[in-house]
């Protein structure tokens, strides 16, 4: 690892000046900051810590009814909170399966939204694959398992690994996004980057830029939300299919569906097909089941993935039922 | 003169009497009429605390002053020609104080991503980490084959132009008796062997002809590497120009010291090697390595101590790894279910190395009219595999035990019973087999596989292990009394972690009548005495006799000196509790402590060689062990769920029972995470490995652990003082054929290829079923 400076700012403001060095980069939990540099794929010249900045760290119920999430609060606070707890069991569920109890201590909501691939090459410097402005993709014809089935087509097979980010986009959220001088607001849905757009970044997000709040809309708490992780071992393991999925229900009927698939595509996948399936329907297990198989409509696997499509098409289906209170089981 | 004496053996509710020779400075062999105060009950690690705490300094913690930090160069590649080394910027790094070479002649050819190309030694790790990326390198890229299958080919690039022979150490159980083993290609092999011995491959497959039932399948295991938690590595010291002293993390410190005195042409008693506290080796830290051969090198030239540990990605790409295996299984039976013929075509690969067999289970367990096993290497570009707990055998059982449940089926007798109708002649299995399916709930199972509706289906199974009896003889037990009555054990070898200082202080606390604290244990130093390597689970069965031999002659040599204190003669003497007393005057005594204030000069010192057992005939040579798994398996999703393992295991008389369990829990996780997670990945594109880290790389973590009921049977032979057999090994073996026989129990389809993933589960249920 490179030698760099540590910066400790003591305000906001502070952050925003540490980042004028284009050669800065923020780090909250440094979880997914330190992987990266000790494998030498970065090597930021300084370090800005927002870790000791409170303001940063909060779970609020707002007057308008919306609630906010500080970007520093950790996996394991969001995972506890009782706000969280009563309205966003999506969310909840998230965090809490995400690493181990240790990470979670240290992992903010911040840092996870914006960790980088884990595809096992880009993780490597032993391969300058095209993420890193090298010449090739290297998983297309190569150690796929755990790579896309969506949205793949355009040079680069990574999934997206942020759990949360699954989570919040079923609820609708929104980034409250500073540079020091203009704040922005920007759906969940937007912040993340496709391949085809620009392959070696996997968020809108600049250097200088900040997340400092997280907005949840009201009528999301009217919205029944779970979420499903498939893992290969239970002990911090990444997901091999996760889904969130939000229902506005009206007795057994849906009125509103939002579907969002992790670990199957470059960006959290909103299913169309699968919401298309729901809105304006009563969900019984057959739909459910309908929609799970039409999350895959579009799927386009590698050589050593299709099992995930099977998979997605049980997780989407398990997690409606379990959203409305069927047994997915039975 | 030998002295006869009688003796109970057998399992404990079913003993014989017999009567055995013993040599004359040895006591009565524990039998299973003793009922010992210590020897096999529950006695915790001795240095527990020390290594809860922190306080235990492994390898990794020695801090020497003027230390110097060393680094290897790797090839990134495969196979490749390494054609200039240019150093000169690394050299003039900050903190760089030496570099040196693996070979001086250049052109050198590389075979594997991860093979050594140069040393460097900085005063900090990091220094000596930046110093690395600046040396240039001109490579010449070269074929590479890292596919076992592609590499069988005979248009295959091929691996080894030379002959390659067969590189054993202390951890690899099969000794090649061939001396010249056919070697084409990539190919090494095969290597034949049969019973009865000398039969063809024409007279097995007659006798399969006639079997009313055979069975055929081919069952396939991946490459899994050690990970033990502390690295390789070492800190070399010379204190002169031909003394050396190193701190290695090694299970072999003896043979660390073999390898460092040869290659520097040293006398071994010119080198010193130290294992106060070890972090784990599985068969892989036998000898000095390349990397402590290079420390030292680093050291001599830079003339200050060098620390010298490799970090995780290495210990994945070349410090070792469990060779993968195919396995090709003709199992030929009768309608009333006798095994008659068991034909096994193997072959794997061990990277560049040798030692990829896989044929001790089909051999050993059941006795068949004939068995024949073909086992080939294959050499791919890939790091050289070493001995792993249990060499050939997890791979070996989870083929074989898998194709005799198959076979059970087919049959259509419960694979219980089929396992009980063919090992009538170890009455050992016999017994754990009643019990571990007693504690399982055998009863409960379901006759027919993939009977429980819905996605979780429910399923148990079962796996015989097969494991041998060795030992290591010569090695030196010495104790000390000293004057103020305080007892030192001393000997060389290593704690690898399994708790042998722990059961040695026992078993001298046990004979010398004293508490197991009270008893101080030097160890892992070669200037202790010779000890074994950790190898073969051979260090309690070797080590334990000498032990007790030792305290045995350091009693009689203090009933020696109590006899004139008390007006008789030695051999009237007892001990028990801290008191030397007349036999049969029990209140006519002295205290341990007024008898070792007696004693002439400063102390007692007593020795005890580790020799051949003294009782042979009847005992046995090998091990048994059973598992039993419960598992559930979402066949929507292909996830299985561990519910319970029962391990029931033998070896021989246990010691301290609490290390014992813990090694039995340790074998069934590493066989959980063999079985369902582990595999090391190269990619095909490039040969290089994609999951060198403990992210990727997946083993078990304790959300993944069941409920481990393990039980373990006494077996008595009393073959020697202590009668102790290792269990190190074989509790790893048959966990991963146990689950995979559940899991056919649970969903009615065969998983014959490891690990065991959703994905595999998922393709065996559906795709080949085409549904
Ligand atoms: C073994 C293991 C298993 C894991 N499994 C999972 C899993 O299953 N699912 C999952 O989702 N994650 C998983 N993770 C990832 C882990 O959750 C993330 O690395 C962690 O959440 C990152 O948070 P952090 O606070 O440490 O981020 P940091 O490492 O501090 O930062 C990460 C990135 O975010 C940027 N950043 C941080 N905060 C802000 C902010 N407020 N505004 C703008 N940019 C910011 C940083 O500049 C950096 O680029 C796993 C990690 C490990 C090591
Ligand atoms: S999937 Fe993306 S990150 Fe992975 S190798 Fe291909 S281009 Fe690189």
């Amino acid at each position: 690892m490179k030698k760099f400076e540590y910066a400790q700012p003591k305000s906001i403001d502070e952050v925003f000046q540490y980042l004028e060095d284009p050669d800065s980069v923020i780090k909250s939990g440094g979880i997914d900051l330190l992987d990266l540099m000790k494998e030498d794929l970065i090597a930021p010249k300084r370090l800005v810590n927002i870790r000791s900045i409170n303001q940063l760290s909060f779970v609020r119920e707002n007057e308008d009814g919306t609630i906010s999430i500080g970007p520093n609060v950790t996996l394991s606070e969001l995972a506890d909170n009782e706000i969280i707890t009563k309205y966003f069991p999506a969310l909840r569920e998230a965090a809490r399966l995400i690493a181990t109890p240790q990470i979670r201590n240290a992992a903010t909501i911040g840092g996870n939204l914006c960790q980088r691939s884990r595809c096992w090459y880009f993780r490597s410097i032993d391969f300058d694959c095209s993420r890193k402005g090298g010449s090739h993709c290297y998983a297309l014809f190569g150690e796929n398992k755990y790579h896309a089935v969506l949205g793949a087509k355009s040079g680069c097979a990574i999934v997206q690994p942020s759990g949360t980010a699954v989570a919040l986009m079923s609820l609708n959220a929104v980034l409250v996004i500073s540079n020091g001088k203009n704040e922005k607001q920007l759906d969940l849905n937007e912040f993340y980057v496709e391949p085809a757009q620009d392959i070696t970044k996997e968020t809108i997000l600049e250097n200088n830029e900040l997340i400092v709040e997280i907005i949840i809309p009201k009528e999301m708490r009217n919205y029944k939300n779970r979420y499903i992780k498939l893992k290969e071992k239970q002990s911090y393991d990444w997901p091999l299919a996760d889904v969130a999925v939000a229902l506005k229900m009206n007795g057994i009927k849906c009125e509103e569906a939002n579907v969002i698939l992790g670990s199957a595509a470059p960006i959290p996948w909103k299913s169309k097909e699968a919401e298309f399936e729901l809105k304006g329907n009563r969900i019984t297990k057959e739909l459910a089941r309908k929609a799970g198989e039409a999350s895959m409509e579009e799927a386009f696997p590698l050589a050593e993935n299709k099992y995930k499509i099977r998979l997605f098409k049980i997780v989407v289906y398990r997690a409606i039922c379990e959203a409305i209170g069927i047994n997915p089981y039975t | 003169m030998p002295k006869n004496v009688e003796l109970y053996v057998g399992l404990n509710d079913n003993l014989e009497k017999i009567t055995s020779f013993i040599p004359d400075n040895e006591p009565k062999p524990w039998d299973g009429k003793d009922n010992l105060k210590y020897i096999g009950n529950r006695v915790p690690r001795i240095d527990g605390h020390l290594k809860t705490t922190g306080k235990a300094k492994y390898s990794f913690d020695i801090q020497l002053a003027g230390m110097l930090y060393g680094r290897i160069l790797r090839s990134p590649y495969p196979s490749a020609i390494v054609k200039k080394i240019d150093y000169s910027k690394a050299a003039k790094y900050p903190g760089v104080k030496a570099i040196v070479l693996m070979s001086d002649d250049l052109p050198m050819q590389v075979r594997y991503a991860g093979q050594e190309i140069l040393g460097i030694a900085a005063d900090t790790i990091n220094h000596a980490n930046e110093a690395v990326k600046l040396i240039e390198i001109e490579y010449e890229k070269l074929e590479f084959v890292v596919d076992v299958d592609k590499a069988r080919r005979p248009f295959s690039h091929v691996v080894h132009d030379s002959s390659v022979q067969r590189v054993t150490t202390e951890g690899d159980t099969e000794e090649e008796d061939e001396d010249y083993v056919k070697q084409t290609g990539n190919i090494r092999g095969p290597i034949i062997e049969t019973k009865p011995e000398d039969i063809s491959e024409n007279d097995i497959d007659s006798l399969l002809d006639k079997c009313d039932i055979v069975h055929r399948a081919t069952y396939k295991t991946q490459v899994q590497t050690h990970c033990a938690l502390e690295t390789h590595g070492v800190v070399a010291h010379w204190l002169d120009n031909d003394k050396l002293k190193v701190w290695a993390s090694t299970q072999g410190t003896f043979s660390v010291r073999e390898e460092l005195a040869e290659y520097f042409n040293l006398p071994e008693s010119n080198i010193q090697v130290i294992t106060e506290f070890m972090g784990g080796g599985f068969g892989a830290k036998f000898g000095s390595g390349v990397y402590g051969v290079m420390a030292a090198r680093l050291a001599r030239k830079t003339n200050l101590p060098v620390r010298l540990m490799l970090d995780r990605k290495e210990e994945h790409l070349c410090v070792g790894n469990r060779p993968n295996s195919v396995q090709n299984y003709s199992i030929g039976t009768n309608k009333d279910g006798t095994l008659k013929a068991v034909k096994l075509i193997a072959y794997g690969t061990a990277g560049v190395g040798t030692g990829a067999g896989a044929g001790g289970p089909a051999r050993g367990i059941y006795r068949p009219e004939m068995v024949y096993t073909s086992e080939s290497d294959i050499f791919i570009n890939a790091g050289p595999g070493a001995a792993f707990r249990a060499p050939g055998h997890p791979q070996g059982t989870f083929g074989f035990e898998q194709a005799i449940d198959e076979t059970a089926y087919r049959v259509g007798i419960d694979p219980l019973e089929f396992r009980l109708i063919n090992t009538t002649f170890d009455e050992v299995r016999q017994y754990e087999l009643k019990r571990g399916a007693k504690k399982i709930g055998w009863n409960k199972r379901a006759k027919k596989a993939n009977s429980d509706a819905g996605p979780i289906k429910r399923g148990l199974g079962v796996a015989n292990s097969l494991w041998y009896y060795w030992y290591g003889r010569g090695h030196i037990v010495t104790i000390y009394i000293l004057k103020d009555g305080s007892v030192q054990l001393l000997n060389g070898a290593q704690d690898i972690g399994g708790g042998i200082t722990t059961i040695l202080a026992m078993v001298v606390a046990e004979e010398l009548c004293l508490k197991v604290e009270d008893i101080n244990v030097k160890f892992g130093d070669t200037n202790l005495g010779q000890g074994p390597a950790s190898g073969g689970s051979v260090t309690t069965a070797s080590l334990t006799p000498a032990a007790r031999k030792a305290a045995y002659a350091a009693k009689m040599k203090m009933f020696d000196i109590a006899a004139p204190l008390l007006n008789t003669e030695a051999r009237n003497l007892s001990l028990s509790d801290g008191k030397i007393f007349i036999t049969d005057e029990p209140n006519n005594s002295l205290t341990w402590n007024q008898v070792a204030s007696k004693i002439e000069g400063s102390q007692i010192t007593a020795t005890g060689e580790r020799i051949k057992d003294s009782r042979i005939n009847g005992v046995r040579w090998w091990i048994s062990g059973v598992q039993f798994a419960d598992v559930s398996v979402d066949v929507e999703t292909g996830d299985v769920k561990i519910n319970k393992i029962v391990a029931v295991h033998d070896c021989g008389r246990p010691m301290d029972r609490l290390t014992l369990e813990s090694q039995v829990h340790g074998g069934v996780i590493q066989g959980i995470s063999y079985a369902l997670y582990e595999d090391r990945i190269l990619d095909r594109n490039t040969g290089i490995m994609v999951n060198p880290n403990l992210e990727q790389y997946k083993i078990a973590g304790s959300l993944d652990i069941p409920e481990i009921d393990c039980e373990i049977v006494d077996f008595n032979q009393s073959q020697n003082a202590s009668g102790a057999v290792g269990i190190g090994e074989p509790a790893t073996i048959p966990t991963s054929a146990a689950i995979a026989n559940a899991i056919y129990n649970a969903i009615g389809v065969r998983v014959r290829e490891l690990p065991m993933t959703p994905d595999r589960i998922l393709n065996a249920l559906y795709d080949r079923a085409g549904s």
